[in-house]
């Protein structure tokens, strides 16, 4: 038993934290999110040196074979900033399921440019009208001479306008399967847009998009354990950004607590907004300790439905502890609390989004019931 | 990061489950898992039981006849105790007076008094709450004036103790007491005070709770004679023994093992009851509440893991981390006791025949048992004050 992070675990967080101290301030972050791209270059490059790009590939592949556990300070201390450079879909999504579905070659090909971060990768899975549905239904992929034919169109995928290229799933004669597709592909779409959150996603239409044969990524039919692994790792992921984000919440509500004034005291000497803040600090506890069980259990678990069962557990938890806490951190705030120009705000947003990403509470509750 | 435990651990989880299995009484196990209440004699059968075998007081110093375990051990034990179905011994004696003993007490209260409490031979309650001093224990009015004679000093004690939990089982029982009311803080003229339950001028009254049962006492002492030998600390100074108490509460895990136990026993439960000739077990309504509640139990478990791999680390007591722990683990507690009472529908109601006609079913004891456990996140310190504990110790507010 050992709760404590390793001292390279807690280092990259320190000096991630440390970095986005200094270049990743609230009015930062604002630019950022403003840009065209909405996604800064430098930040981008300065994330990879760090290695964070590089931890999660296995070792075989260039990387450092490490896990969600290896990258949960790091993403905690994402949350904490807001960050909108989009880490997780690269390296939890799309550097994921590389290493576990693609073939030697194509690991070989594809991972150094996930490693250094040129190759953005984003997975674009989600299909209109199926909400949280991991399998592939309306996207098809039709095999012809030397290759495929991809048709169908995914919706809200993250980072896809700022990506090189997409991991798509797609429904093949023998089930699922995927394909890396070039953003800038004849017959591929993008349709960009801006998260409620500050990040991009974009909605793909797939016409008639003629691929090579080695655009499938591993053994046709095969894919959807390898989505199914690679869905659980980003939300334990999330489940670590989401910790950082409410840790940050709970600091800038008892700091309000401990400074604003009214009634000629501070509000944080009334017993009802204590009792408030006190069960927000106890959530947190309770998230934390989840996405700790959630980046374990990706990490190692004895079965998929065990792992399923531990990231559902985490994420019905996750869920509810971020809009407890978002929602008593702007009332508590007050007027303040609604305020664009307040970082407490965009936390706010952040995790109401987070609560919902890769499937709700209700979601989650319904498939961790189902694997009981 | 590493959520297992070692292997030396898990062969020490397996050394307690495997004793227990052995040596648990079947007759108390079972009265523990139907939830009903237990007789003086069930307690000091097990203490005596526990203590044969060296484990009666595995936290105590070894000198004293403590096993030496870690603090990872002694969770383990608790929880496995939970699991198991085994009492907990009534933390009155065994964690409660002997730690104030083994801090504040002279060489003669510790020869005294340890080796009785460890093995069983007195059974030990508590005299804190009264009827003006409940949250606010400081407002506590229970005289004990010092009189000196030729023989020796001694007190004679005058008022009321509240809530003293199994007080008709007591042998013993410790109290605080005002021995100055003319202190100018109110917490400056109290003492620890330890009263032979036999001495004339002491009457115990049940108190009956809404579940029918007899658990709680009020206590009265009516000109009681107290030898000044069994005062603990300084006179007056008894508030600081109160507080080192307070501050030395065990992170026990007793609560997350019997929790287990119970959710598995739920679950069964739900799979025999039928609704709509299905088992309300797949009834989605249901199920989303048995699931929610096995969650937060889950976080309750891996907090209290991550409080006591702090604790190992540090050295240092757990603070306010034991105020969560509680808050997050009677909660828990009442709601499996809520959905064991809705789980069985109508069948909840029957309490107790009326004639010579027997109801001793299971399911006649799970709504008293529900109503008995609203307890849970009133004593020990309610709920509402161990968020104050919380906001004042660990947030600075």
């Amino acid at each position: 038993m050992n709760f404590e992070y390793s001292d390279e675990q807690q280092q990259l967080a320190d000096s991630l934290g440390k970095y986005l101290v200094g270049h990743y301030d609230f009015e930062q972050r604002k630019a950022i999110v403003d840009s065209a791209s909405g996604c800064s270059e430098t930040v981008w490059a300065d994330l990879a040196a760090m290695g964070l790009t590089a931890i999660a590939v296995p070792e075989a592949d260039g990387g450092f074979g490490g896990g969600a556990l290896d990258l949960m300070a790091a993403m905690e201390a994402c949350g904490q900033a807001l960050v909108v450079e989009p880490l997780l879909d690269h390296v939890g999504l799309g550097g994921r399921l590389v290493g576990s579905a693609g073939s030697a070659l194509q690991r070989s090909v594809l991972m150094p440019g996930v490693i250094d971060g040129s190759r953005r990768l984003s997975f674009a899975y989600l299909e209109p009208g199926r909400r949280y549905e991991t399998a592939p239904l309306t996207t098809t992929a039709q095999p012809r001479a030397g290759g495929w034919v991809l048709d169908g169109s995914k919706c809200v995928v993250f980072g896809a306008s700022q990506a090189q290229q997409l991991l798509v799933s797609a429904h093949t004669a023998d089930g699922a399967s995927l394909f890396i597709v070039d953003t800038t592909a004849t017959g591929v779409t993008l349709n960009p847009s801006r998260t409620v959150d500050g990040q991009r996603v974009a909605d793909v239409r797939f016409d008639e998009v003629a691929l090579g044969a080695d655009a499938l990524l591993g053994v046709a039919g095969t894919a959807q354990p390898h989505i199914d692994e690679a869905v659980d790792f980003a939300t334990a992921l999330l489940c670590a950004e989401a910790v950082g984000a409410m840790k940050d919440a709970n600091d800038a509500t008892l700091a309000y607590l401990k400074t604003r004034k009214q009634f000629g005291v501070v509000i944080g000497s009334f017993q009802v907004l204590q009792h408030r803040i006190v069960e927000c600090v106890i959530a947190a506890e309770q998230a934390r300790s989840m996405a700790i069980l959630a980046a374990s259990k990706v990490d190692q678990a004895g079965s998929p439905a065990e792992r399923a069962r531990a990231v559902s557990a985490a994420k019905v938890k996750i869920a509810d502890a971020a809009r407890q806490i978002s929602q008593e951190a702007v009332q508590l705030h007050g007027g303040m609390g609604m305020s664009e120009e307040l970082k407490i705000s965009h936390t706010f947003r952040r995790l109401t989004m987070i609560a919902q990403r890769f499937g709700d509470a209700d979601h989650h509750l319904e498939r961790y019931a189902s694997l009981g | 990061m590493d959520l297992s435990y070692s292997s030396e651990e898990l062969a020490f989880r397996t050394e307690v489950r495997d004793w227990l299995m052995a040596n648990l009484p079947a007759d108390i196990r079972d009265k523990v898992v139907s939830y009903r209440h237990l007789s003086k004699d069930d307690y000091l059968r097990w203490h005596k039981i526990l203590a044969a075998k060296g484990w009666a007081v595995p936290h105590w110093p070894q000198e004293w006849g403590g096993t030496g375990w870690n603090i990872t051990q002694r969770y383990i034990y608790d929880e496995e105790f939970g699991i198991a179905g085994a009492p907990m011994l009534p933390p009155f004696g065994p964690a409660m007076c002997a730690s104030v003993l083994l801090r504040f007490g002279t060489p003669e209260q510790k020869a005294r008094f340890l080796p009785r409490i460890r093995d069983g031979d007195d059974f030990w309650v508590q005299g804190y709450s009264e009827p003006g001093a409940g949250s606010d224990l400081a407002a506590l009015k229970t005289r004990a004036e010092r009189v000196s004679t030729s023989s020796g000093d001694h007190y004679v004690v005058n008022g009321q103790k509240i809530w003293t939990t199994l007080g008709h089982y007591g042998d013993w029982i410790f109290c605080l007491v005002r021995t100055d009311s003319s202190a100018e803080k109110r917490q400056e003229g109290i003492s620890f005070l330890l009263m032979d339950m036999t001495t004339p001028g002491i009457t115990v009254r049940p108190l009956i709770l809404m579940d029918g049962g007899h658990e709680v006492n009020e206590v009265f002492f009516d000109d009681v004679k107290v030898p000044a030998e069994n005062l603990v600390f300084e006179e007056n100074k008894g508030w600081t023994v109160a507080k080192y108490l307070l501050g030395h509460e065990r992170m026990g895990s007793g609560s997350v093992g019997a929790s287990k136990r119970e959710l598995a026993a739920l679950r069964a439960l739900a799979a025999r009851e039928l609704k709509n000739g299905r088992p309300l077990l797949d009834d989605p309504r249901f199920r989303d509440r048995l699931s929610r509640t096995e969650i937060e139990l889950q976080a309750l478990e891996i907090t209290s893991m991550r409080f006591l791999d702090k604790m190992r680390r540090s050295g240092q007591p757990p603070g306010a981390d034991v105020s969560m722990l509680k808050i997050r683990g009677t909660e828990v507690q009442q709601a499996i006791t809520e959905l064991m009472m809705q789980a069985v529908g109508p069948m909840a109601q029957p309490f107790k025949a009326v004639d010579a006609g027997q109801i001793d079913h299971v399911t006649s004891r799970l709504a008293p048992r529900y109503f008995n456990f609203r307890k849970a996140s009133i004593y020990a310190g309610s709920n509402e004050i161990q968020r104050n504990i919380i906001a004042k110790m660990s947030l600075g507010l």
